[in-house]
């Protein structure tokens, strides 16, 4: 017996989560969201009666734990949990299997492994499986086929999939459904105008049920990263930002080498060195972690210090208390500052790691100036750097000076197909496909009209008190950022030259609230701006956004949304294809 | 008023009330004489087959179904067999079983909708009985033919014939029969003589009620109630014996003295009942028998039928239709004669209070006194509601509220509910629409199902007035009667399409929840396939125009609108049944016009069909894609000459798509692959598949020198980079000579600070010393530096005068270099002095 169900709120909630980790402050409450989730989750759970374990897709795990603790689920007679993979499954005493997976075919393979053999052990049970985000006709299909053969890569732009477009534009659906219309919608490039597109005929089909929620965002910005490619090509420079270029977080938490988190214990030395990575969170909760996330990493040392001598010194205090009043006081703070203590170190070993490695590894919008770039990345090439970084830095080349001259472009292609394998003929072929990679045409050069006047190189950032978003490139602004900057002052209008420079149509939709539900604005208060990233943002971007929200007279805050999070790294390996090799 | 219980009579300790509820409006020449006649439960239609029997071809009997108040709402001569039952679906459907076993469902209005067959062997054996019957799994049928055995259909909708094991002893047709659904199983009770049988799935029992010998005679009718729960037996005696369907029980064991079989025989009881009873009619005489042993009689001038409902019995003569029931509790208390219930007292003081008298505080001040007032008020609305007569209803309305007054912090709901149902009650009761329905029906029917009923019976407006008056959100309420109207709408056949097209999107416009898919489904089912797509236009949701558009074959559409909503799902869904029906060509052709549908597909064959993504290629001539797939492919053969042959093919194809670098890298690739292979073959060097520059590395650290120098003559590497991987790979090797002849055969294009620091890296500090004397003069500090040198890097960097290269010596300085920190102090005092 299989019986196929589909989620839709829970995958536009899962995407989204990533958010609620961000902005778990501010005016927004996105626990609705998180509530909402849930709660179509206990649904999906109860509908399928008696016991129950669950096979995870591993890629799943982490964002349904941002909803659902493992409490919750046993509440609902989960009693086994496993990892989907080929073959049996282990051993559990259950009437219900329930598969969360993405609609992914592989995935769909092993499923139909995991049953068949499944089978002919067993007799009365019962299968299902969420798709996470949503049920697709492919994999239903191939459940029933199981033909083997490769492996799926969806990129937009690549491969013209709206897919992922679609479940943007539902799940933007959801999002008001919970917080009410959103009045204003702006958008840039040619994916926003989908899902504007999308957007706006999905409410003319649901015509007549009017939700009735009192708007909590004012504004939607869509935007889509074909408008800004060069930001996330470059490294990004906050801690955070750094953090995930170089080791990567997942789900919120990073994965880091052990040697400089080894336990310092009296009299034992450092014997035995940990072997495993050391897993960490990162979110606001942790104080520390919450002060310096967006900091820009040359700042981040003078705030570690500060710390540890605002921590010393409430370690200290214990010389000073002498009553027994005072004693206790002290004691009630102590787990307090242990942990930050620990935090502390925590972060001061990051820190450590990451100062031993920025140097060689951070590539800078700052030196694209021909003929230097040239020979640095034809040294980076003969020095056999790491291929993304190559890539990075043409791709950053040729975004810059709207293409490359025809001659450089060959070479370094033949430099890259020489140096690293031919089989990279392909995802050259993306890069270009993607616009990322393309040779000079006759046309103008755009870009130093949109730097001027964007004021996307500011000479003089100001690392430690930073006074422009600048700051999180260490002196490039984000052009991502800087176009939400502007939309809300001093408006679109100001700028409709350089809007019309860059790829794709940008617009302005309203949409007709019922009559009552109009803010009325309270005197200071500020408006609140969903911005949506289609195809990725960057920790930077985001920390850059947060800086605008906490602006003072800036009059506007930022909930930030987006596909997924993606750091230069991430991004450019999402575009690579490599073929199968043939196996022997 | 005072006489409203003169209709009442006695009946144990209760009592049991005949209300008027048509004067019939239909017209029958012959009366219900002769005649098959199926009226539904909850005021439902009635049908009406004369001399069925009658086999005569040339005078065929009329079939006429009528409202329950008579208006007539179908008649058609009918031309099928003899007809044994008739009976209505819970969905108002006409069932006609036929003698062969056939049974013919007809909707209200009398069209034919399907019909199904009993089972093979009743076309042999005859049906000699039917029954129709309602159970929580819908309606069922049962039969049983002349060869005494029966066969049973629990629900039509989901038909599973079930034929019941065979009664021992049973010859012909069973004195009486009926059938039960207990503890969700339907059996069938039968009597032969004195014996009763159960007959369910696998077996046949005998039973014996309590208190029933077989001395009272033979088993001659038998009724269960409407709730299933209780049975009544009557044998030929004329002994009646009431007691639980379970038959574990019995309530009572009356002598009705009549030997003569009745024509009708139903059960007459109400939730609550304090005196449940048992019906009996024959020609002349409807006798009321109570558990309680008492007895009413009403004679009977014309043939009548009998309808049993939950709360009561219809009575259907041909000129006018009565309710027969237990007069409700609250309605005894009230209009009980000398009652002094408080609903009654209320009642009387606004009727004094009416005539302006002072009566009414006496009667106020009473039931104050007793704190009853509440009780009153209730008791009064609670009786409205049993009544039907509309002044009744208004009088007690009106003293509920007239008592509500003295009330404080009293809940009006159920007083405005009341009010609300009986308004719409008295509306579906109007015999021009014909559901006579009471509250206690209504309450079980619920709200949705009665505007369900109205909107069958085409009152459309009637629905929405109802929908709107008890404000029904609107997807439930008008919504679903527009949908129902519009899909009644679009068979009307005097219409042309453009007219039915207007009017429905006028009415309709963009009321939510309707589909005007799901309207033009219906249109296309009625063989309309223009309107259909008329009214699709009107539709808003894309995603929901698909699946009707691919029905009628319109794949064109059915893709553009596909493609419109965004929906990827939806698009593989067209996708891939254009596929199946169309040919490869037109296929293809069609997916060239929409280019996000080729894209998906090309995902798809990506995934898939390999080769028909070539194929796809091929089609758009679009070599550079062709090319690519090529290459891809290439990857998977693990055989050279494969490997070379489809590498070949990509050369081909980039040369038509006119990408020159393609070629070129791609015809070096295949030079390379050769190369790596004749040097495995020749050395087993392991280079196949390699990079060139990994091949030259490999060479050069297994000695190839020469090798690695032909590839890099061969493929015009840049000589920075050869030599950088050169000097790395010497250097790694320990070549020390050879390096330094390497360095010496030309001028090095990247410079001796490179030798210096590989040297270094390499811990020869000796070698790395040959190089500085080498390097450009802006590299030699940092060439003296890297080895150490602090002395030649401060002799350097004070010739060049150069600050910040001084301070950089500087920074490298610790106090044991006190002399060359004096001379560089010197000389950027020197230099400031300037």
């Amino acid at each position: 017996m299989m019986r196929l169900r589909r989620s839709h709120l829970i995958c536009c909630a899962a995407s989204k989560e990533k958010m609620a980790a961000h902005l778990s402050y501010g005016r927004v409450n996105l626990n609705i969201l998180r509530e909402a989730a849930r709660k179509e989750l206990r649904e999906f759970l109860d509908k399928c009666a008696g016991s129950k374990a669950i096979v995870w897709d591993e890629y799943l795990t982490g964002p349904f734990g941002l909803i659902a603790q493992y409490s919750l689920l046993k509440e609902h007679e989960v009693e086994k949990m496993f990892t989907l993979k080929n073959g049996r499954l282990p051993p559990a005493d259950v009437k219900n299997i329930i598969f969360f997976v993405r609609p992914r075919l592989e995935l769909m393979d092993i499923i139909a492994d995991n049953i068949t053999s499944e089978d002919r052990h067993h007799s009365s049970r019962d299968f299902h499986i969420l798709f996470v985000p949503r049920r697709s006709m492919l994999c239903e299909q191939r459940l029933k086929e199981q033909v083997l053969s490769g492996c799926v890569q969806v990129e937009c732009y690549l491969e013209n999939d709206q897919t992922s477009l679609y479940h943007t534009a539902k799940g933007l659906m959801t999002l008001q459904a919970l917080y009410g219309t959103i009045p204003q919608i702006y958008g840039k490039g040619e994916c926003a105008r989908l899902v504007a597109n999308m957007m706006l005929r999905m409410k003319r089909e649901f015509a007549g049920s009017q939700n009735q929620i009192l708007p909590v965002f004012d504004t939607l910005l869509l935007l889509d990263r074909n408008v800004d490619l060069l930001t996330p090509l470059a490294t990004q420079l906050t801690y955070e930002g750094l953090i995930d270029e170089i080791y990567g977080i997942s789900n919120g938490y990073v994965k880091l080498p052990p040697e400089k988190f080894a336990q310092k214990k009296q009299g034992e030395g450092s014997k035995d060195l940990p072997t495993e990575p050391k897993k960490l969170q990162l979110n606001s909760a942790e104080e520390l972690y919450a002060e310096i996330r967006d900091k820009n990493f040359n700042a981040v040392g003078a705030a570690l210090s500060k710390k540890a001598k605002i921590i010393s010194a409430a370690f200290e205090e214990r010389h000073n208390a002498k009553t027994v009043g005072e004693i206790k006081q002290f004691v009630s703070q102590l787990p307090h500052m242990q942990a930050a203590r620990s935090s502390l170190a925590n972060h001061t070993s990051i820190a450590e790691l990451i100062k031993d490695i920025t140097s060689a590894y951070i590539i800078q919008c700052f030196p694209i100036k021909s003929h230097y770039v040239n020979t640095y990345i034809e040294d980076c090439i003969a020095q056999k750097d790491p291929l993304i970084k190559i890539l990075r830095l043409v791709c950053m080349q040729s975004v810059c000076n709207n293409g490359l001259k025809h001659k450089v472009m060959d070479y370094y292609k033949r430099e890259i197909l020489q140096t690293y394998g031919y089989e990279h003929i392909l995802t050259l072929n993306n890069l270009e496909k993607a616009g990322l990679l393309k040779p000079q045409t006759g046309s103008r050069n755009n870009y130093p009209t949109i730097r001027k006047t964007l004021k996307l190189w500011m000479e003089d950032a100001n690392e430690q008190n930073p006074n422009d978003i600048s700051y999180v490139y260490s002196g490039y602004s984000p052009l991502s950022i800087r176009l939400t900057q502007i939309l809300a002052r001093p408006g679109w209008r100001s700028i409709e030259e350089v809007l019309k420079m860059l790829p794709g149509p940008h617009f302005e939709e309203r949409q007709q609230l019922p009559s009552g539900l109009h803010k009325k604005r309270q005197q200071g208060e500020n408006r609140t701006t969903l911005v949506f990233f289609l195809g990725g943002v960057t920790y930077a971007e985001i920390a850059a956004l947060r800086f605008l929200s906490q602006v003072e007279d800036s009059g506007m805050e930022y909930v930030i949304a987006t596909t997924k999070l993606i750091n230069g790294t991430t991004w450019i390996k999402s575009l690579m294809d490599r073929p199968e090799s043939p196996t022997q | 008023m005072a006489f409203i219980t003169a209709s009442w009579n006695p009946l144990g300790d209760a009592f049991y009330r005949k209300t008027d509820l048509y004067e019939m409006s239909w017209s029958l020449r012959d009366g219900l004489r002769d005649s098959l006649v199926a009226a539904a439960p909850y005021g439902g239609p009635i049908a009406l087959l004369r001399e069925p029997q009658r086999r005569s071809p040339s005078s065929r009997p009329q079939l006429e179904i009528y409202s329950a108040s008579g208006g007539t709402v179908a008649s058609f001569p009918w031309k099928s067999g003899p007809v044994v039952q008739l009976g209505w679906t819970v969905s108002d459907e006409l069932l006609c079983i036929q003698e062969d076993g056939t049974v013919l469902i007809y909707d209200l209005f009398g069209s034919f909708k399907r019909h199904f067959s009993m089972g093979q062997e009743v076309v042999q054996s005859q049906v000699m009985e039917a029954k129709v019957f309602h159970s929580p799994y819908g309606t069922g049928i049962a039969i049983v033919t002349s060869s005494s055995r029966f066969t049973l259909a629990t629900n039509i909708d989901d038909l599973k014939l079930r034929r019941l094991p065979e009664v021992p002893g049973l010859q012909g047709k069973p004195s009486c029969w009926v059938v039960l659904t207990q503890d969700r199983q339907t059996k069938v009770l039968l009597s032969n003589g004195p014996e009763l049988f159960i007959l369910d799935n696998t077996s046949c029992t005998v039973v014996c009620p309590p208190g029933l010998s077989p001395q009272d005679g033979n088993i001659v009718h038998m009724s269960v109630s409407f709730s299933y729960k209780y049975l009544a037996l009557l044998t030929d005696s004329g002994h009646l014996w009431t007691g639980l369907s379970t038959l574990q029980e019995k309530l009572s064991d009356v002598d009705t003295k009549k030997t003569m079989a009745p024509k009708q025989m139903l059960w007459c009881r109400r939730p609550k009942s304090q005196q449940p009873s048992v019906v009996l009619m024959w020609d002349r005489l409807l006798l009321v028998v109570g558990v309680c042993n008492e007895t009413i009689q009403y004679p009977i001038e014309d043939p009548c039928v009998l309808v049993g409902e939950m709360d009561g019995v219809r009575i259907i003569s041909s000129s006018n239709q009565e309710l027969l029931q237990e007069v409700p509790l609250v309605c005894q208390d009230i209009f009980k004669i000398a009652s002094m219930a408080p609903g009654a007292l209320l009642l009387e003081a606004h009727r004094e209070y009416e005539k302006s008298s002072q009566k009414a505080d006496e009667y106020l001040r009473e039931i104050k006194e007793q704190s009853m007032l509440g009780e009153a008020v209730r008791q009064c609305v609670e009786a409205a509601g049993h009544e039907y007569d509309t002044n009744t209803q208004k009088s007690l309305m009106r003293a509920a509220s007239f008592g509500k007054c003295f009330l404080t912090d009293f809940s009006p709901d159920q007083f405005v509910t009341t009010c609300r149902e009986l308004r719409v009650l008295n509306a579906v009761r109007d015999s021009s629409v014909g559901l006579p329905l009471t509250h206690t029906q209504f309450k079980q029917l619920t709200l949705q199902v009665l505007i369900d009923r109205l909107v069958y019976r085409q009152f459309y407006p009637l629905a929405i007035e109802v929908c709107r008056y008890l404000k029904i959100p609107d997807y439930q309420g008008v919504s679903r009667v527009l949908k129902h109207w519009a899909s009644c709408k679009v068979q009307q056949k005097d219409l042309t399409d453009d007219a039915i097209a207007r009017a429905v999107c006028m009415k309709v416009g963009d009321s939510p929840g309707v589909s005007y898919s799901d309207i033009a489904a219906k249109a296309y089912e009625c063989g309309r396939a223009e309107l259909a797509i008329k009214l699709l236009d009107f539709e808003a949701r894309s995603g929901e125009q698909v699946p009707l558009l691919l029905k009628m074959k319109r794949s064109q559409l059915a893709l553009s609108k596909a493609v419109e909503s965004g929906d990827t799902d939806l698009v593989y869904t067209v996708v891939s049944y254009l596929k199946n029906e169309m040919n490869r060509g037109d296929f293809f052709m069609t997916l060239r016009n929409q280019p996000v549908a080729l894209s998906l597909y090309r995902q798809f064959c990506k995934l898939q069909e390999q080769e028909t993504l070539k194929d796809l290629y091929n089609q758009d001539d679009d070599h550079q894609e062709l090319a690519n797939y090529y290459v891809t492919a290439s990857y998977r053969e693990k055989r050279l000459e494969g490997r070379l042959s489809l590498l070949q093919s990509a050369v081909d194809e980039y040369n038509k798509a006119k990408n020159e670098f393609a070629v070129k890298t791609t015809e070096d690739e295949m030079r390379l692959l050769r190369f790596q292979r004749k040097l495995d073959d020749e050395k087993g060097a392991g280079l196949l598949g390699l990079s060139l520059q990994v091949t030259m590395e490999t060479l050069l650290s297994l000695g190839l020198h020469k090798q690695a120098e032909q590839l890099y003559k061969d493929f015009r590497v840049p000589d920075k980079r050869y030599w950088w991987l050169k000097l790395k790979s010497l250097a790694e090797k320990e070549e020390w000579d050879e390096l330094e002849k390497f360095s010496k055969s030309k001028k090095s294009p990247i410079g001796y600070l490179a030798f210096v620091e590989v040297c270094i890296k390499c811990n020869n500090k000796y070698e790395a010393k040959k190089y500085v004397s080498k390097v450009t003069p802006e590299q030699k500090v940092k060439a003296h530096l890297a080895v150490g040198d602090l002395e030649g890097a401060a002799d350097a960097a004070i010739e060049r005068r150069n600050e910040a290269e001084i301070g950089a010596v500087l920074s490298r300085c610790s106090a044991s270099n006190s002399l060359v920190i004096e001379r560089l102090n010197r000389a950027r005092a020197a230099i400031a002095k300037k």
